[in-house]
């Protein structure tokens, strides 16, 4: 079986429909942190996201969120620090800045604003990381799988 | 070192480690597939899973298979990087690999351990987690972390018991030690209580010789009524600015006499005995303050407010008195810093059931300390405030400001049950008549010597009630109390009068350590205080490098743990300086010259400044001080033209791992 088989075979067993694909950006001192402690607490959330960490969510580069789009991902989380608490001072100000800016762009190019979530997660927050993914992963199972991906598809 | 392998020419030979920690990931995550779907990726040389990679087996295989598989990648799919990155690293410079060609994938924190139920599923995003992690370690490239030669000096913040022992230790040591203290006198906490507990030793008497030694050790340069205003660098060179406040007094020239508070005309409550007693305007806090050297209270004194007066400097025989003294700012440099600013009692005023601030004969555990210091504003002698008389009946209510939900204060802090009951002792050795009554929820008598000492208490008498007390009112003609609680044990709701109510108030983390925490960049818990590095392993270290936490600043705690924790915090402090150098992390960015325009962005993006204007011939181009810059990236995202490139993750590397993870088919040898 393939492994996209096995991927449908597990959420028809769920029930299933459709299961929304979510790339995480987390920064290494806040949010990546609060990740590993819903782990450390057995916090259980969607195994739908897949994580992939920074230092700083001022590292963004909006082209990472644009290329996640284009090659098929349904959501993109990016979290860092509060604001004031960013362990390079403004890095996660950078970011918000870039990101919103980004979000009127996709709304632009057809993609629901929904699909592109910034939020701040400290490093104490487990609980509160586990509650966005299960909240994200209900919104996107409701606006469906991204518009690009079949646009894109049929042009390769 | 295999420089050929390791070079960007050489063909990626990839090992990949699977780990089952245990049964942490091996019970929800089927290792032995991601370990063949592992060896199934380009690149990927051999891939083995076992159960604890981290063990010396699972290193030594890593060894053998760099040397024998002539690998130049290796990726570990385990727990999170932040537990083990440090360890592969080691594993790989040992092996004669460069220590940056390894990638950590996360599949227990962010896998196993949050997919319980979900096994096949778990397996899966493990299997994606591995490609990701594969396709990053492609990319990797040999760096060399950078030695620096280290300050042989430390800033201590916080200048009471935990402090004072790491300045001490650190002193003692040889290590030049700035120790910075926002009170005109050190001592914090401690100097504030009359006993300690088990051992009902003076607090004064055990602390006052440290504060000597601290005042007087070669190596420990004090500034006290001062503050961190700045802070930049890294381990091994933090640069700082202390400021110090100006007191108004010459310190050289003070002698202590106290002629000048004598003579003072203004009468202030004292903070130092939380009210309790007075002060004058200018002040010591307390009779055996150290240094003994006198401050002014602006806010208070005639001349700052109103421009007259100026008694005390017509009596000062010293000629100490400066009105016009300036702050002064002093620029340091140290190579570690330990942060000890301690605690502030809770302030339970907001808790109206129990008329704190509203009845005089409420009060707390800390204004009975003040009372039971000799020198203190009831000249040792623990009284009703109403009518300044002794009581004969006193309740103790515990957990007041800690175990609460309702007031966001779900911990525990430790010190109250032994606190109350060391002041119940106190009221029965000087009385035994006296009736002392505790209300708890559970006696926390976890230390040294602590359950002996709970015990004693209940044979001299001491009273406990197991139950919360729900409201109090105070009777109007006696000013008694009449407190109305259920006595759990009895199972019955009862209304009882005492003369005096003591609220044990727990410990909170400090208001100013949130400005504090900012500018050291220190992270704090959800309960406010600063977070250590790992809460079993590395209790005194912080995430920054450098930075070490003593005392209730960490966490409530007492005496006891807080000096042994200043002691392990200045042992951790002066690794670094004592071996003279350390290693830095290789996170700044170059700017390759040949795509730079001179534009400016990423100047303006830097917080740290380490971004500079420089000129190549005619060109204006931009360089990177290696020595201000944090690693963060913010540059790199900001260049329109790529020209500044990240030495870890990598445009092209994250770019990668989003490819892998949803393009798996473009993933080439």
């Amino acid at each position: 079986m393939s492994r996209s088989e096995v991927r449908d075979q597990a959420s028809q067993q769920d029930g299933g429909g459709f299961e929304p694909r979510i790339i995480g950006f987390l920064c290494n001192w806040c949010s990546y942190a609060g990740a590993d402690l819903a782990g450390l607490s057995r916090m259980q959330y969607p195994h739908n996201i897949r994580i992939i960490r920074v230092m700083c969510t001022g590292r963004i580069d909006p082209t990472f969120v644009l290329q996640a789009f284009h090659d098929g991902t349904d959501g993109v989380l990016v979290a860092g620090c509060h604001p004031g608490d960013c362990h390079y001072m403004a890095g996660n100000e950078k970011a918000i800045r870039r990101l919103n800016l980004l979000k009127a762009y996709i709304a632009e190019m057809g993609l629901e604003t929904e699909r592109l979530r910034v939020e701040w997660v400290s490093a104490s927050e487990g609980e509160r990381f586990a509650d966005i993914v299960r909240s994200m992963v209900d919104a996107l199972k409701k606006i469906g799988p991204n518009p690009l991906t079949e646009t894109v598809s049929s042009k390769r | 070192m295999n420089e050929v392998a390791a070079s960007s020419e050489a063909v990626p030979r990839v090992g990949v480690y699977v780990c089952h920690c245990g049964k942490n990931i091996a019970d929800t995550v089927d290792v032995k597939k991601v370990s063949e779907f592992a060896s199934s990726l380009p690149n990927v040389v051999i891939a083995r899973d076992y159960v604890h990679v981290c063990d010396e087996v699972g290193q030594d295989t890593i060894s053998r298979d760099i040397k024998e598989q002539k690998l130049n990648r290796v990726v570990v799919a385990a727990c999170s990087p932040k537990v083990h990155e440090v360890t592969f690293r080691r594993t790989l410079a040992k092996s004669g690999l460069n220590p940056y060609l390894l990638e950590v994938g996360n599949i227990r924190e962010q896998c196993s351990w949050v997919h319980i139920d979900n096994k096949d599923l778990a397996t899966e995003k493990a299997k994606d987690l591995v490609i990701m992690a594969v396709s990053k370690a492609l990319l990797l490239r040999p760096l060399e972390a950078k030695e620096i030669e280290t300050t042989k000096s430390t800033l201590v913040i916080g200048g009471g018991i935990a402090g004072v022992q790491a300045a001490l230790d650190l002193a003692d040591s040889g290590i030049k030690v700035h120790l910075v203290e926002r009170a005109s006198n050190i001592g914090g906490r401690m100097a504030q209580w009359g006993k300690v507990f088990p051992t009902m030793d003076c607090a004064a008497c055990i602390l006052m010789p440290k504060l000597v030694n601290v005042v007087q050790h070669p190596n420990i340069t004090l500034y006290t009524h001062s503050e961190v205003k700045d802070f930049s660098g890294s381990l091994g060179n933090f640069k700082v600015k202390i400021v110090r406040k100006p007191k108004y007094v010459d310190e050289e020239k003070c002698t202590g006499c106290g002629t000048c508070a004598q003579k003072c005309p203004v009468k202030v409550p004292n903070e130092f005995d939380f009210g309790l007693g007075q002060r004058k305007a200018i002040y010591i806090p307390s009779p055996n303050a150290i240094p003994q050297k006198y401050t002014i209270d602006t806010d208070h004194c005639l001349y700052f407010t109103k421009g007259v007066c100026k008694v005390c400097q017509k009596f000062c025989t010293s000629g100490a008195i400066n009105y016009e003294q300036q702050p002064q700012t002093v620029d340091i440099q140290v190579g570690t810093v330990v942060v000890a600013t301690g605690y502030d009692p809770f302030d339970p005023s907001g808790i109206l059931e129990y008329g704190f601030g509203k009845y005089d004969n409420v009060i707390t555990g800390p204004m009975v300390e003040r009372m039971a210091d000799a020198m203190g504003p009831t000249g040792g002698k623990i009284i009703r405030l109403s009518d300044k008389k002794p009581p004969k009946k006193v309740a103790f209510l515990q957990c007041v400001g800690s175990r609460d939900e309702k007031l966001r204060l779900a911990y525990c802090s430790r010190v109250c049950c032994m606190y109350a009951l060391k002041d119940a002792m106190m009221l029965k050795e000087e009385d035994p008549s006296i009736e002392a009554t505790i209300f708890y929820i559970d006696i926390r008598a976890f230390g040294k010597g602590y359950e002996e000492f709970y015990v004693r208490g209940q044979e001299r008498g001491v009273k406990f009630v197991r139950g919360k007390v729900s409201s109090i009112v105070e009777e109007p003609d006696t000013k008694r109390l009449r407190l109305r609680y259920e006595d759990t044990l009895l199972g019955r709701t009862i209304v009882e009068a005492f003369d005096l109510v003591v609220l044990s108030v727990g410990q909170l983390p400090r208001k100013e350590d949130q400005e504090l925490g900012k500018l050291l960049g220190l992270p704090r818990g959800i309960e406010g205080f600063f977070m250590e590095a790992h809460p079993k392993l590395r209790p005194n270290d912080t995430v920054v490098d450098g930075i070490y936490l003593a005392g209730s600043a960490q966490y409530p705690k007492d005496i006891t743990d807080a000096v042994a924790q200043a002691s392990g915090a200045a042992s951790r402090a002066a690794i670094s300086l004592q071996v003279g150098k350390v290693q830095i992390e290789p996170v700044a960015p170059t700017v390759d010259e040949n795509y730079c325009g001179g534009c400016g962005i990423c100047v303006g993006t830097c917080t740290f400044n380490a971004l500079k204007f420089d000129k190549q011939g005619e060109k204006r181009v931009v360089r990177v001080d290696e020595s201000l810059c944090k690693g963060c990236g913010s540059c790199v995202a900001a260049c329109p033209l790529s020209a500044i490139k990240a030495p870890q993750f990598t445009d092209q590397q994250i770019a990668a791992q989003v490819k892998a993870l949803l393009r798996p088919e473009t993933l080439r040898r």
